[in-house]
């Protein structure tokens, strides 16, 4: 089982769900980050002084999914996500060690 | 044809003396009956001019008390939203209950000693007790009362009382986010004893040295709604307050923006419409005067949001909301003292001043010295105060309130615009003065306050926050 975290501009959330759910991906937690790469934040002013504001809203998405859905899963939330520009954020893989479902005490790839 | 008129004449007095000797009433009946009647129109006029005098107060008391409510508005919660949405999220509470605090504990001082203290009859610079719990103070209007011919003292002590709540709430601008909340109380409460009720009689009262209205005032200066009682006592105050008592922890390296323009929004616009029971209400009734003062007020703050706005749009390259909304703040500050005096024109030139000085006084001023001003009560109410007071005496016209009269109760010419240059020494003494006692006794209360309870808060409940360190609860709470 594998973790994917995609860190995304919050306008594309939208296309990047509706991705996931067309590639059959249907469990996922989204939550609302700041942060930023390689982007620059940007300017406000505040009484006339000018501040760099350079943590930037994200949205951060958590699916788990097994080995065989990576392709897809990747392929989905890229062509979603990807405008060309700085900004477009980052995915990161990782392995779970084992998955629960609390419900009924399943375990492993059918509790995903 | 002329000796016809003549024949004419002259047959019409024969015919006509005679009849009127015959009409002459002799019996004594008709006389009576004439004099009952003579004594019912007199009744009448006397019942009509009574009607009358009811109908003029019942409408000046309806103005003055929906005046007395919208500057009650100002304070709670136009100002409290104003300041509330520019500190940090930790400190919004605490910031609010500044000014709460200034609606009850201002209410209950002025109803025991504070009206006495500014309205009652002492000498030319503070009343005296002869007020003290309103002793005194009529509930039936009075055309003789030195205050108020057409509606009631009381009316006119409650409607004062609003003045007195916003003015110390006004100061708790510079200090933001760093006073105890206890010391605050009773500092500010002093504050309105020492300072606000001397420059209130001073200004107002009867005898008052800078009273327009007192035929021996020594310096009669025109402030017709407290630009020098209220924004210049606060503003400079606010400034020693912030010089004494020190920097933010961080501030100005650490960011400190608004945590929500939204709320200072929408108080700006409180306060904008509650100003015109803060200056039109000054008219103390609901006349053409009031007319005047509603319109300079309205005039004044748009072209001043406007000049604030001009002045950012060069310095920045953007113009801000939080721009704007100071910039109608900084024009109604300003047209405060002249909004009875000056005619719809000059107050557009008072706002349009107001808004480049005072954008001019928290952009340049403020940084070339580093004090912390936190919301700039400093920049706006004192300098605005002083600006406006100055303009007052420029552009005072006495076609729209002929404050100066000559012995046959011709109008005098009033300020600079007629002539009457003279009235700027007045002015200068008012605005001296209003410097003079903010500077001592502010100075006095906080070396006062500080050496017994202290008036700063701790280092660590400064940083975890008003909200949470002085009154254990947080303002926002959007996960319950």
């Amino acid at each position: 089982m594998l973790k994917i975290e995609a860190i995304l501009q919050p306008s594309k959330l939208d296309a990047v769900k509706d991705a996931l759910l067309e590639a059959g991906i249907e469990g996922m937690t989204i939550l609302e980050a700041r942060g930023h790469g390689r982007q620059k934040g940007h300017t406000e002013f505040y009484r006339g002084r000018e501040y760099t504001v350079d943590l930037l809203p994200k949205v951060k998405i958590e699916l788990v999914i097994t080995d065989d859905q990576k392709e897809n899963t990747l392929q989905a939330i890229i062509g979603a996500a990807r405008t060309g520009r700085i900004g477009d954020g980052k995915i990161f893989i990782s392995r779970v060690d084992d998955a629960i479902r609390i419900r009924n005490d399943e375990r492993g790839e059918t509790a995903i | 044809m002329c000796r016809r008129a003549i024949k004419l004449l002259f047959f019409s007095a024969v015919l006509g003396i005679p009849a009127l000797a015959l009409a002459q009433p002799a019996a004594p009946d008709a006389q009576a009956a004439t004099q009952a009647q003579i004594t019912a129109l007199q009744q009448a006029v006397k019942a009509a001019q009574t009607a009358s005098a009811s109908a003029q107060s019942a409408g000046d008391n309806a103005w003055m008390l929906t005046s007395a409510a919208l500057v009650l508005l100002m304070t709670g919660p136009g100002l409290a939203l104003f300041y509330g949405g520019l500190v940090r999220k930790k400190n919004i509470l605490g910031t609010m209950m500044q000014s709460f605090a200034m609606m009850c504990l201002i209410t209950i001082i002025w109803a025991i000693v504070g009206y006495s203290l500014a309205f009652g009859h002492g000498n030319a610079f503070i009343g005296g007790f002869e007020h003290l719990f309103l002793k005194g103070v009529p509930i039936a209007a009075d055309p003789q009362n030195f205050y108020s011919g057409t509606i009631p003292e009381q009316t006119y002590m409650i409607y004062q009382l609003m003045f007195a709540i916003i003015t110390p709430a006004l100061i708790t601008g510079a200090f933001a986010e760093r006073m105890k909340f206890s010391s605050m109380a009773i500092f500010l409460s002093l504050w309105s004893l020492l300072v606000y009720c001397p420059m209130a009689h001073m200004v107002w009262g009867v005898g008052g040295l800078l009273n327009s209205s007192n035929p021996h005032a020594a310096f009669p200066s025109l402030d017709f709604a407290g630009g020098t009682v209220v924004h210049i006592t606060s503003g400079v105050s606010a400034l020693v307050t912030c010089l004494y008592l020190g920097k933010r922890i961080g501030y100005p390296q650490t960011k400190m923006p608004p945590h929500s323009l939204v709320l200072s929004f929408i108080g700006a616009c409180l306060l904008w419409v509650g100003w015109f029971g803060f200056n039109a209400g000054s008219a103390l009734g609901a006349s053409s005067l009031a007319t005047s003062a509603f319109i300079n007020t309205h005039f004044a703050t748009a072209t001043a949001a406007l000049g604030w706005t001009i002045f950012e749009w060069f310095h920045n390259g953007k113009p801000t909301a939080l721009g704007a909304i100071s910039g109608a703040v900084a024009g109604l500050v300003a047209i405060t003292p002249a909004s009875g005096f000056v005619q719809p024109m000059s107050a557009l030139a008072i706002g349009l001043a107001a808004g480049f000085f005072c954008a001019f006084m928290v952009f340049k001023f403020k940084s070339i010295f580093g004090y912390d001003d936190s919301l700039d009560a400093f920049g706006v109410h004192g300098a605005g105060g002083t600006l406006g007071a100055v303009l007052t005496g420029v552009f005072a016209a006495s076609v729209i309130n002929p404050v100066y009269k000559d012995a046959a109760g011709n109008a005098l010419p009033s300020g600079g615009i007629d002539g009457h240059w003279a009235q700027m020494l007045n002015q200068f003494a008012g605005i001296g003065l209003a410097w003079g006692i903010s500077i001592v006794g502010t100075l006095v209360l906080l070396f006062v306050v500080d050496k017994t309870i202290g008036l700063r808060l701790k280092p660590e409940d400064e940083l975890e926050g008003l909200d949470l360190s002085q009154h254990g609860e947080e303002g926002y709470d959007l996960n319950s």
